[in-house]
């Protein structure tokens, strides 16, 4: 085997030094009762089968063209980010606990945490969460440790895969949720917040693709004395719009995943989590921050270790330790790469697309499901005999938009999305299709 | 020295990414604009994000020069105990990377998916054929995450029979994640003496055992390596009261092809697929943290789950007990095909991995023994935990040891973890080390264990090669600079 290297010399002088003949006679301490009785049942693969088999299963995925964001938005990877995130110092190490030995990823950490901080307004970023639904539910775990209050205002209009994950954290807990419903604009209906709610948690643009007015949320919500949680699920779309602190949120959450890294169908992502600066003691997950060594020299460590599970045990915030570092790093490179000026245009030129495929559809008969600002993604009203003959655009290669069965109260209504990597070309292609 | 890797040569310094920051330069490539412009009303834009503008060079040298900072397995022997810092096979990361994985967008229909479900439902298979378990789970993101689906599960199963339970048995031998995972579910933890040879009795679990107790958390074997040979009987007497017994996977690379995790009596199992599977650690994640169960448990499974026809494969949603969602799609997916990909190159030789780990964190342990104090000298499986005992008396901590082993060239091992054992070295080598290289390694703990014998000052005056050394961590907490400025 490849990854084995003793050979029987090594394998003779290694059981002579330990004083055994035999290597199983390493295992006398497990019981004969709890033993398997039979080998491993899976045949090894030579690296020549182990590739044609996968490349089987990765051609059974359709390659189509897809019109679907909700929470996955095709974006471009630029070839220097895999390229400089799968070096093996980054790729191959462990969590940073060896500061001397980590820096490399205690300082992109660090870069990644005031990057994202930057992006959203926020003074303080952690480290990462898994992906965007766990970021939430721990956003909402948190604002019921600040605010102590035992509910969560939660928008209807939020990703529904991140509110099932919410309703998943919360369900061994005294704490619940209260729903508000969407206004005619497609906006979150704030105006009756209840008053015993820790937090209105709303996302922005939301999963109907409307922008919210945050603003206007966090003034209903600070009137209640709850939080503002914002959250998002297409980290591109700050780019252009106003950021959330700028806003008024206390606690922004959401995936980043447009950073850089691909769809993977679903996963790995990559959790944000900021808050103000006021509520750090509360934040879950891991912190970078800087100090000096010993020489005086700038340096990066751990910190807040005090809050984590393996300090604190069960009194700890979270449970959460390995999250989600190379892909917050595949992030932050990304971030370095577009800066100020490169973010503002590629999410113009998001915008600018959808805009187009949005203005194509309705000629095509389909009409707006809201009048209201929208970034990349959209919702319509279909025409009549649209979801038969979406399954023939499927045959020609185009995924034509996301059926929104999750929302039975908007009939024959399609969630689009359009990006930097639809060209006009694509755009016109699919256009004719549906027409 | 010369015999040890050691650092020599350059060593760049580089600024944080604002410090190279001149305004006007974008290191990315933008598309043409080949549609009209469309405006945003201004009332929703913003000023844009305070970023550092860079070209892509720049960007290359920065992350790069960074990446020399850093130690990976790639680079060299990283023993870090509980940790399972095994070599990961570069045809994981190009199988992993195919275009019809990475591109696949996961709200897509059912027809278009179905190479990505078939992939996930193999490796579900071996999961159980590895373990013996009954069912699984693949959506779990990390080994923390998996424990939480574990207890959320336990707590599921307790609510649908009627009657919750209160407590849970958390011995100190537990990862750290454990109690804080029990905690979210509302479960406090109950301590359990643990026996002279370190390790659970059946005794001591029938006196804390009763019917307002849901269950255990047993880490098998635990973290100080050694095997809980009364698991059968300590989870009998769980089951008895009604409880349900929860398996920490974090050393399942000790147990392959050996235990059966049915038959030691657990109902879950979580498994790091980074630990054990070879998946890259990538400094701190993502993993993917997939949970087997007993039947018992399966209708508490999370969803949705795949589920094959014929030849055709599905997502169900259809489970009333299901503990619910817990990714926001299916799982960390690419993570997931490193997994398969390892479980398919290895086989039936993943026995010859469990035995390899075992025989080289022994051959350690044979090799230290009397050089450093070993607490517990039971025999142990994939790892051997030593502490500072002999050298405090020299004025040498086991942070001392940890870090003179930098300037060796060799990563440390986990240190002042397990608790049980006080300023304890953890060391895991793991199956892929050679021979010569665990043999650097325990001349170099040796080397050390002379020098603090000798003269301390050599072993706490260090690490001497490294970049930085000893960064000030009680500064770091008392004025915290959790961001940089960003000056343009």
């Amino acid at each position: 085997m490849r990854y084995l290297s003793h050979t029987p010399d090594d394998l003779r002088e290694m059981m002579e030094v330990i004083g055994i003949e035999r290597v199983e006679e390493l295992f006398d301490s497990i019981p004969q009762g709890v033993r398997r009785d039979s080998e491993i049942a899976i045949e090894p693969e030579s690296e020549w089968r182990l590739l044609r088999e996968f490349e089987a299963m990765a051609a059974a995925n359709c390659p189509v063209t897809t019109f679907i964001g909700a929470g996955s938005c095709a974006h471009h990877v630029p070839a220097h980010v895999p390229y400089l995130a799968s070096r093996s110092e980054f790729l191959t190490s462990y969590t940073p606990y060896q500061p001397e030995i980590s820096q490399g990823t205690l300082q992109a950490i660090f870069e990644f945490q005031t990057m994202t901080g930057s992006l959203l307004g926020m003074e303080v970023a952690n480290a990462s969460m898994y992906d965007g639904a766990s970021a939430l539910a721990e956003a909402a775990l948190m604002a019921i440790r600040v605010k102590k209050k035992p509910k969560i205002a939660v928008s209807r209009l939020s990703h529904p895969h991140y509110l099932q994950v919410l309703s998943t954290y919360l369900r061994p807990t005294a704490f619940e949720t209260v729903e508000l419903g969407a206004l005619p604009d497609g906006r979150t209906d704030c105006g009756k917040v209840p008053g015993d709610v820790s937090a209105v948690l709303v996302q922005s643009p939301n999963f109907l693709g409307v922008v919210e007015d945050l603003g206007a949320v966090a003034e209903a919500a600070h009137a209640r004395g709850a939080l503002l949680v914002a959250s998002f699920t297409e980290a591109m779309a700050w780019g252009l719009l106003k950021n959330p602190g700028s806003q008024g949120a206390d606690i922004v959450c959401g995936e980043g995943s447009s950073f850089g890294i691909p769809h993977n169908f679903g996963g790995p992502g990559v959790g944000m989590l900021a808050c103000r600066k006021d509520f750090v003691r509360a934040i879950p997950g891991r912190l970078v921050g800087q100090t000096v060594d010993r020489n005086g020299e700038r340096s990066f460590v751990l910190t807040l270790a005090a809050r984590e599970q393996h300090i604190r045990r069960e009194k700890a915030v979270s449970n959460i330790c390995t999250n989600s570092g190379h892909n917050a790093l595949t992030a932050a490179i990304y971030m370095a790469t577009a800066g100020r000026e490169g973010l503002r245009r590629i999410a113009q030129i998001n915008h600018d697309k959808a805009a187009y495929l949005k203005a194509g559809l309705e000629k095509a008969g389909f009409r707006p499901l809201f009048n209201a600002p929208f970034f990349n993604e959209f919702a319509l009203t279909a025409p009549a005999g649209f979801e038969q003959r979406r399954a023939k655009l499927l045959e020609k290669g185009f995924a034509a938009g996301l059926k929104l069965d999750a929302f039975p109260e908007y009939k024959d209504a399609y969630l689009f999305c359009a990006t930097e990597v639809h060209t006009r070309d694509v755009l016109d292609a699919f256009l004719k299709e549906v027409a | 020295m010369d015999r040890y890797p050691g650092t020599r040569g350059l060593a760049f310094r580089e600024a944080l990414l604002w410090e190279r920051s001149r305004k006007g330069r974008i290191g990315l490539s933008l598309p043409e604009q080949d549609v009209p412009r469309s405006e945003l009303d201004a009332g929703l834009v913003g000023d844009g994000p305070d970023l550092p503008e860079l070209s892509e060079v720049d960007v290359v040298r920065h992350y790069t020069r960074l990446s020399t900072w850093n130690c990976g397995v790639d680079t060299g022997t990283y023993p870090l105990g509980s940790c399972t810092m095994k070599y990961n096979p570069k045809i994981n990361d190009r199988v992993a990377g195919l275009p019809g994985f990475a591109n696949l967008h996961p709200m897509m229909p059912v027809e278009c998916i179905q190479g990505a479900l078939s992939l996930m439902y193999a490796l579900e298979r071996d999961l159980l054929e590895i373990t013996g378990m009954h069912a699984a789970s693949l959506q779990p993101s990390a080994g923390a995450q998996g424990e939480l689906a574990g207890m959320l599960m336990i707590h599921a199963y307790h609510a649908h029979r009627g009657r919750q339970r209160r407590k849970i048995i958390m011995p100190a031998t537990a990862h750290g994640t454990n109690p804080a995972s029990a905690a979210l579910c509302g479960y406090s933890p109950v301590p359990v003496q643990l026996s002279q040879d370190g390790i659970m009795t059946p005794e001591a679990i029938r006196e804390v055992m009763d019917e307002d107790t849901a269950g255990i958390m047993i880490t098998n074997p635990n973290t100080l390596g050694i095997f809980e040979s009364h698991i059968a009987e300590i989870a009998k007497i769980i089951h008895e009261k009604g409880g349900l017994v929860y398996g920490d996977g974090a050393n399942l690379n000790a147990l392959m092809g050996y235990a059966d995790v049915e038959k030691m009596g657990i109902d879950v199992l979580h498994v790091n697929v980074h630990k054990t599977l070879s998946t890259p650690h990538g400094g701190g994640g993502p993993g993917a943290g997939p949970v087997v169960v007993r039947d018992v448990l399966e209708p508490f499974l999370p969803v949705p789950r795949v589920v094959k026809d014929g030849d055709r494969y599905t997502l169900s949603s259809d489970a009333p007990l299901s503990i619910g969602r817990l990714h926001s799609f299916f799982g960390n997916f690419a993570v997931l095909v490193r997994a398969l990909a390892y479980t398919r190159t290895l086989g039936k030789h993943l026995k010859d991995v469990t035995e390899m780990a075992v025989l080289n964190a022994n051959y350690v342990k044979a090799g230290l023994k009397g050089v450093y104090n070993l607490p517990f000298p039971q025999p142990s499986l994939h790892e051997c935990i030593f502490n500072d005992a002999i050298q405090r008396k020299q004025g040498v901590t086991t942070l001392d040891v940890a870090k003179r082993l930098i300037d060796f060239g060799y990563h440390p091992p986990t240190v002042y973890f397990p608790l049980v054992v006080d300023g304890a070295l953890m060391i895991e080598p793991t199956e892929t080390e050679s021979k010569a290289d665990l043999d650097g390694f325990v001349e170099a703990l040796r080397a050390i264990a002379g020098e603090a014998a000798a003269n301390p000052a050599m072993v706490t005056d260090t690490p001497k090669n490294t970049a930085v050394a000893r960064p000030d961590e009680v500064l770091a907490a008392r004025h915290l600079i959790l961001r940089g400025e960003t000056p343009q």
